[in-house]
């Protein structure tokens, strides 16, 4: 079996892997990065959503051999060392950006994706760039008011509380 | 998944020798649409040659005839970012699936697919655009040969994509929420040279051009001239999402809507 060389926050990570193994297998069960969650396998949910190279990407549907040579960024990788959270998890903890928490990982990593993209996004640019996160408890204004929060806009006129 | 090895050539030569070393050999773009086709086990390839570390296939360019020409290789956001010189085209592009998609998903794949209700084979159609390939040049208007179908031999790469830039057009796609393909979509470019409208998501052979619509517009470029036309729900596709006759009904609503966006 080939072997996979890359970055994973920060760290360097290899390990072997066939033709097939999906680069969120790699990161979930040969890194134990169980952080990055499967929620359909079939590339509509976006709860496996991590970083390659910077871009948010669906690991259910890249596969870790491509990722050879990359730097990946996975939930793991979103605190700082000490434990302190990323504004955006901040967010999601103080509105009350998730209930079951399943899709919340790749949430979070689209959240960045698009604030990295554009700092001070309308609510309509949230919503337009969550389209591929697909949650079942939380109806989503939350989640909107989180992110909206993290990129520091006042939030008290959006959406339900 | 079957079992499959898969190699990541860097230059399109040790890319076409991979492919053609075996029948069973497959090119890999994106993989946004070829992983879940392998998850079903509806592909079983011997080896998947990925087409993401060829440089020399990405990127986007102006030739010495002014038009667009876009690495087969290039995602869908890369076009939506940098194909400012022709709006309409980077419109479309940034309005595929959602954000993780189009950071894969290539336009050389769509093309290659060339599922009956993706974007870009309205954009290369309505474009009368030229799809390069390892081996040849070919005519969007030879190039699609109906559902999932072209005239791409096996093994062979698609490299570029050159699209003439129009003078104005526009793409408006009626989604299918679920999927967010479009259930139908429209593409309108005007040229110097006359109009082309091309339609994807509505029939059974696949994205085709409205011709009736085209010659309208070519005298008359504006919503009003197509008002009275309309398509038959014969060869439409028919499924839960919507009827032949609504697709059809469709087609002349989204038409009407990207004459009037593109001004
Ligand atoms: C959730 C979701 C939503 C989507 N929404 C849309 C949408 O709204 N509109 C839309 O148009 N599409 C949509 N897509 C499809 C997406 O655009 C795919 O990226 C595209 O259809 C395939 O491109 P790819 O680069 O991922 O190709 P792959 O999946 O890697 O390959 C597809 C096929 O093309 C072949 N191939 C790939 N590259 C080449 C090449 N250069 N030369 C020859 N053959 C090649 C492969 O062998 C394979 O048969 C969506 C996909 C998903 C998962
Ligand atoms: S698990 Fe990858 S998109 Fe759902
Ligand atoms: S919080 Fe449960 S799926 Fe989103």
């Amino acid at each position: 079996m080939p072997q996979v060389n890359m970055t994973v926050n920060g760290k360097p990570a290899s390990g072997d892997v066939e033709g097939r193994t999906l680069l969120v297998e790699f990161l979930r069960e040969t890194l134990d990065l169980t952080g990055t969650h499967v929620g359909c396998d079939t590339s509509q949910c976006g709860a496996c959503v991590v970083h390659v190279d910077g871009k948010a990407v669906k690991a259910c549907t890249m596969f870790a051999a491509e990722a050879d040579g990359a730097e990946v960024l996975t939930i793991e990788g979103v605190a700082a060392p000490d434990g302190t959270l990323d504004p955006v998890q901040e967010a999601f903890h103080q509105h009350h950006g998730l209930q079951c928490g399943f899709c919340t990982p790749g949430m979070v990593m689209s959240a960045k994706a698009l604030l990295a993209e554009n700092p001070t996004p309308t609510e309509a640019e949230v919503r337009d760039y969550l389209e591929g996160n697909i949650c079942r408890c939380t109806g989503y204004h939350n989640i909107v008011k989180a992110i909206m929060a993290a990129s520091g806009q006042d939030v008290s006129k959006i959406a339900a509380e | 998944m079957y079992a499959f090895d898969i190699e990541r050539p860097t230059t399109l030569a040790d890319a076409v020798k991979l492919l053609a070393a075996s029948d069973e050999n497959q090119a890999l773009g994106g993989g946004q649409t070829l992983i879940p086709t392998l998850k079903q086990r509806l592909a079983m390839p011997e080896v998947l040659v990925s087409l993401t570390a060829i440089d020399e296939i990405k990127g986007i360019s102006e030739d010495d005839e002014g038009r667009l020409c876009i690495g087969a290789a290039t995602t869908h956001a890369e076009v939506a970012a940098g194909a400012g010189k022709y709006p309409a085209l980077a419109a479309l592009a940034g309005n595929i699936g959602d954000p993780a998609v189009r950071n894969r998903g290539t336009i050389g794949g769509s093309l290659a697919n060339n599922d009956p209700s993706a974007c870009y084979p309205a954009a290369a159609l309505g474009s009368g655009a030229i799809i390069v390939t390892n081996t040849r040049e070919i005519a969007a208007d030879d190039y699609f040969e109906g559902m999932f179908a072209t005239v791409l031999d096996e093994g062979e790469i698609i490299t570029e994509v050159k699209f003439p830039v129009p003078e104005k057009a526009a793409y408006m796609k009626f989604e299918q929420p679920a999927s967010r393909f479009a259930l139908v979509g429209a593409f309108v470019a005007k040229y110097a040279d006359g109009v082309r409208v091309a339609v994807t998501g509505a029939s059974e052979e696949g994205v085709f051009r409205w011709s009736e619509a085209e010659a309208a517009l070519g005298s008359n470029f504006s919503p009003d001239a197509i008002e009275r036309l309309s398509l038959s729900g014969d060869g439409m596709i028919s499924d839960l999402h919507g009827s032949g006759e609504y697709r059809a009904h469709l087609v002349g609503v989204m038409t009407k809507r990207a004459v009037a966006a593109a001004g």
